[in-house]
């Protein structure tokens, strides 16, 4: 084997241990490194109430309601299989509306319901010129974050 | 792949061919940005601020592109010890710094009206601020290595292994829930009306092809260090 050679094949072996090494931390990583619970995966994590967590998820369509305050909401999120109750007190950003990504920074309440200290929105892959709006987007052939896996 | 090995001959071909990549990169970028910023409807959403997708996303591409090139050329310097694989990986480490900076940057002005938050530390973000990182680190390696113009082994090993992070930041939206979303083109096809993908193509090419010229200008430049520093030494010795 000339040298060139060897060089190759342990730089290609170096490589694939590498890659190896990256997706095993990587699908070790899987739970841990997600930014927020989804209603499914938070059911199934059994949170405490009172720990302070992060849920991301679709408003769920008719779900918004506010109250006589002006300042309280309550909306649902939701995934593919389930939803979850949220209350919020404050300013709700632009993109926060019906059917649209949300990512709520809070904690469970004994009630179970998910009381959020503040709210961020989350925009999906689809980028829509204005006048095409009324296209319902959740219903979009590619629409991958309308709702979680 | 040695026909290229010899100095002289790559300088031949890159004289001529920078300004053939960087005049018709800049009329393209900025055509590009101009069509971007005047000529596309406000999205549905997001309404003006999809505008900075035009930089954005050639600003992403290129920073993980330039480190995939310089992944590439280290392997080529260890094993087949081309002479011009270590000038070149050391001159796509600037230009891919700033370009994963500027995707940093750009991505922040739209996170705060998009998203209502600068900065989330989600898989994707935290994936391309570690790539910038390394960018740093890389470039710093490569200016203490004693050999003049080219890079030592120890900064070729680095960007072979720093590439590790690339997939990361490909699949980071896939294997993790996170605010970024995920994307908008794949194989399968684009989420973004063409109102906007052809702008976004148009500098996307634009970019890249003054990222091959800035390259070619900082590899040449290095060629003419190590000359400079062989004349001075026969100078030296005479």
């Amino acid at each position: 084997m000339k040298p060139k050679h060897q060089r190759l094949v342990l730089a290609l072996l170096a490589l694939v241990a590498l890659i190896g090494a990256g997706l095993l931390a990587a699908s070790a990583l899987r739970e841990e490194a997600s930014y927020f619970y989804t209603p499914t995966t938070l059911a199934k994590a059994k949170v405490e109430p009172g720990k302070a967590i992060r849920l991301g998820g679709m408003v769920q369509r008719g779900s918004i309601k506010r109250d006589a305050d002006g300042v309280t909401v309550h909306f649902v999120v939701q995934d593919r299989d389930a939803t979850q109750a949220v209350m919020y007190k404050g300013i709700t950003p632009d993109l926060f509306v019906e059917g649209s990504g949300v990512v709520a920074d809070g904690r469970m309440d004994k009630g179970g319901v998910f009381v959020a200290e503040s709210l961020l929105a989350k925009h999906d892959e689809n980028y829509v010129p204005r006048e095409l709006k009324d296209i319902d987007m959740s219903t979009a052939e590619h629409s991958k974050d309308t709702l979680a896996e | 792949m040695h026909r290229f090995a010899n100095p002289a001959r790559f300088l031949g071909i890159a004289k001529p061919l920078t300004p053939l990549l960087l005049w018709p990169g800049m009329l393209l970028a900025l055509g590009a940005c101009w069509w971007g910023l005047t000529q596309v409807p406000a999205e549905r959403l997001q309404g003006e601020t999809v505008k900075i997708l035009f930089v954005h996303v050639p600003a992403a591409w290129l920073g993980m592109g330039g480190w995939t090139g310089i992944a590439i050329a280290s392997i080529v310097q260890l094993v087949w010890r081309h002479p011009l694989a270590g000038v070149s990986a050391r001159a796509i480490a600037v230009p891919g710094a700033i370009f994963a900076a500027l995707c940093l940057i750009t991505g922040s002005i739209w996170g705060r009206p998009a998203w209502g938050a600068w900065w989330v530390w989600d898989g994707r973000l935290t994936s391309m601020l570690v790539l910038f990182f390394l960018y740093l680190g890389y470039i710093a390696l490569a200016n203490a290595s004693s050999e003049k113009g080219s890079v030592s082994r120890t900064a070729a090993v680095f960007g072979i292994i720093g590439a590790v992070n690339i997939p990361i930041i490909n699949r980071s939206v896939v294997w993790w829930e996170s605010q970024h979303q995920k994307a908008s083109i794949t194989l399968g096809g684009s989420a973004i009306d063409a109102a906007y993908l052809w702008p976004l193509f148009a500098s996307a090419l634009g970019f890249t092809l003054i990222f091959g010229a800035v390259v070619l200008m900082r590899m040449r430049a290095q060629l003419a260090e190590i000359r400079i520093e062989a004349r001075m030494r026969r100078m030296a010795e005479d």
